[in-house]
């Protein structure tokens, strides 16, 4: 046993032999498997983890204790910083959640704009999520062939928003931007490239491939009670035979006009989970090619009229002087909403992220609960790492898709 | 005279509202107005005392007492079908009522319909931990008590999950300020270096839009440059403002060889 002092402090990864011939390791927070900072210690008996035990916090930001201190719209690009990898998701659900607080709608063409960007989000998450979990696996050329489409998408979003990564393209109230020109006939290319590159490269590289099969069925096998009960939502409980979507179940913003599918997998195991992601892209590039069809049908107006809470266009406030007192006010003061508690849930490409905010009428938040669904993806992997063997572990780990960025906030 | 700062709620306020300023509050409607939430108000209310319910925003909001919390779960799980525990935290009332409103989000799957239970519970006091019943609730419960203080009974690891395990104060509280403690300020200083080396080193600046007009390590002012590190408590002279020179080509080459080969 070691004998820890200030001047040999413990070295967790020295103390392998336990009494019991088990052995203790560290699988993070710096190993490249596990999706940013977790830290998963394990339990093992020869290769088998009898113990699993995921230590979060290593990118613990106190975004909940920042939204209590920012104004509404001023905490809106922070939650950029939740789910990175698909931020716009994030974004919508913060400002549906205020919307519903202060009893606004946003008018039909930004419906249109935010609904084709959360799926475009949706597939750059999917994406991704592909790319490293096959990476994980083993299948490196995966990667670059999904990273290429997935340039594509953050492409567009750039020439809409300007931002890659930390989009912030959505505003309490509707949208900040219309779409530029050209922009829709890209996007009807990358749907069409999708589409394409699903069945004939991916598929064509995974889905019968004899390696990923092996290492992926019947791995990480959820049961829906299971996932029910440890608050999966998602992909996570849609592969482990639940259908529920809450596009689908509690419909907001364009989702009850649009034609779509559901996939659910009822072999509750990893595979299973990666064809119910393939199979949502291919949703997803279905609803973006209706909503191309909707947009050209909508009046030129992006932002709601509700001069209490929301500024006027930017041509109103240099024009008009009431506009422009209105304005100053939002900026210096910010909106207060009525008071009240919310908690709105969406799809974002994770899961169930919803939103509960209690608002005393101040121009800032009482209290913001994230609810964040990789936070309690993570949670999971305490029972369902236990009687895996160590290989499988970085499948489960990846097919679990969690981000460190909402897990922590 | 200094400025009075309340000490219950260091939180962010606004620093001007109007003196005629009605504050609206969100519509609510009776339970009875919906038919599946007056069931199972009505499943809840004839087995625990009910305090309150109404229905916000699409969603039934009961009130409950603190004791009763395991129980109500219970029914709402096993009799009305909420399959799902969404989440579960705290907000801080301590300030305002002396005490924390515990919820608990929950989903129906089946009828797509969402509900809170919320109950009012004293500092001190610990909840009964629903991890029997909802297994979401081990990481929940946990955060709760990392970000609050509040512990639940009967928690399988009740620990702290988010922040160290050294940690002191919870952050959650509106006590507790945004950039931190005291303790927040010295916490990697000691853990790093010892705590014999904080007079060497200094608290942790935790604010990162500090400025401080002595520190002429990590700040220098425009036209009054010092050298780094330098003392100018005493004041600071004034340096010239060096531009950087552009040098511009002549063209007109006086002694007629071309500016190009000139440089050469």
């Amino acid at each position: 046993m070691q004998q820890p002092n200030k001047l040999s402090p413990f070295f967790e990864n020295l103390n392998f032999e336990r009494d019991d011939n088990t052995m203790v390791i560290n699988f993070g927070p710096q190993h490249p498997s596990a999706h940013g900072q977790l830290r998963l210690v394990l339990e093992l008996d020869g290769e088998q983890v009898v113990k699993a035990y995921p230590d979060i916090g290593y990118l613990h930001r106190g975004i909940e204790k920042m939204a209590e201190n920012m104004t509404y719209n001023e905490f809106l690009p922070t939650t950029d910083r939740l789910d990175y990898i698909a931020s716009t998701a994030n974004n919508y659900g913060y400002a549906l959640a205020v919307e519903k607080l202060l009893g606004i709608e946003a008018p039909r063409r930004a419906k249109v704009i935010r609904t084709m960007l959360l799926e475009l989000n949706r597939i750059i998450s999917h994406l991704f999520f592909v790319a490293t979990h096959a990476l994980d696996v083993g299948a490196m050329s995966v990667f670059l062939y999904a990273f290429r489409e997935r340039e594509f998408a953050m492409d567009l979003m750039e020439d809409y928003c300007g931002a890659r990564l930390t989009h912030s393209s959505v505003r309490i109230g509707g949208v900040p931007l219309d779409i530029p020109a050209g922009w829709m006939a890209q996007m009807r290319r990358f749907c069409d490239t999708v589409d394409y590159e699903l069945e004939h490269t991916y598929n064509a590289l995974l889905q019968e491939n004899r390696i990923w099969k092996m290492r992926l069925e019947d791995v990480g096998v959820i049961s829906a009670e299971n996932a029910l009960s440890w608050g999966c939502t998602g992909p996570m409980l849609r592969g482990s035979g639940v259908q529920y979507d809450i596009r689908k179940e509690e419909p907001y913003e364009l989702y009850a006009e649009l034609d779509f599918d559901i996939p659910i997998s009822d072999t509750n195991d990893s595979y299973g989970r990666y064809r119910l992601y393939m199979q949502e892209m291919k949703e997803s590039t279905k609803m973006i090619k209706q909503l191309i069809l909707m947009y050209d049908e909508t009046e030129p107006q992006l932002m709601a009229h509700a001069p209490q809470y929301i500024s006027a266009p930017k041509e109103e406030i240099m024009t008009q002087n009431y506009a422009l007192m209105q304005h100053f006010v939002l900026v210096t003061q910010g909106m207060r909403p009525p008071k009240g508690e919310v908690y709105v849930a969406t799809e974002s490409p994770k899961g169930e992220l919803g939103f509960y905010i209690k608002s005393e009428g101040e121009p800032y938040a009482y209290r913001l609960k994230c609810r964040a669904p990789s936070f309690f993806h993570t949670g999971l992997l305490q029972e369902i790492l236990v009687g895996t063997y160590i290989a499988d572990v970085v499948t489960i780990i990846g097919t679990t898709n969690i981000v460190f960025g909402e897990v922590d906030r | 005279m200094r400025k009075y700062v309340p000490k219950d709620n260091v939180q962010a306020k606004s620093y001007y509202t109007d003196r005629y300023h009605v504050v609206p509050t969100v519509p609510t409607q009776g339970v009875e107005s919906d038919e599946l939430f007056t069931k199972q108000l009505e499943a809840i209310s004839s087995q625990i005392e009910v305090k309150s319910a109404k229905i916000m925003l699409g969603q039934m909001i009961v009130e409950i007492n603190h004791e009763d919390n395991y129980k109500a779960i219970e029914i709402l799980k096993n009799e009305c079908g909420y399959a799902m525990l969404s989440e579960m935290s705290a907000v801080d009332y301590l300030a305002k009522d002396g005490n924390f409103e515990v919820f608990y989000q929950m989903l129906n799957l089946t009828e797509s319909k969402r509900m809170r239970l919320v109950m009012r519970i004293e500092p001190g006091l610990a909840v009964e931990s629903v991890v029997p019943l909802y297994k979401s609730a081990n990481f929940a419960e946990r955060e709760m008590f990392d970000m609050f203080g509040i512990v639940s009974n009967n928690h399988p690891f009740m620990k702290r999950i988010l922040m160290p395990d050294d940690w002191e104060g919870h952050p959650l509280l509106k006590t507790y300020p945004l950039q931190g403690d005291e303790f927040a300020s010295w916490y990697e200083v000691d853990k790093i270096f010892g705590k014999d080396a904080r007079e060497a080193i200094g608290p942790e600046i935790r604010d990162q839009a500090q400025i401080d007009r002595y520190d002429t390590k990590r700040f220098s002012r425009v036209g009054y440059e010092v050298p780094f590190g330098a003392d100018i408590s005493a004041g600071e002279t004034k340096t010239p403002i060096e531009y950087s020179k552009t040098f511009l080509v002549d063209y007109q080459a006086a002694d007629g060889v071309e500016p190009a080969e000139h440089r050469k």
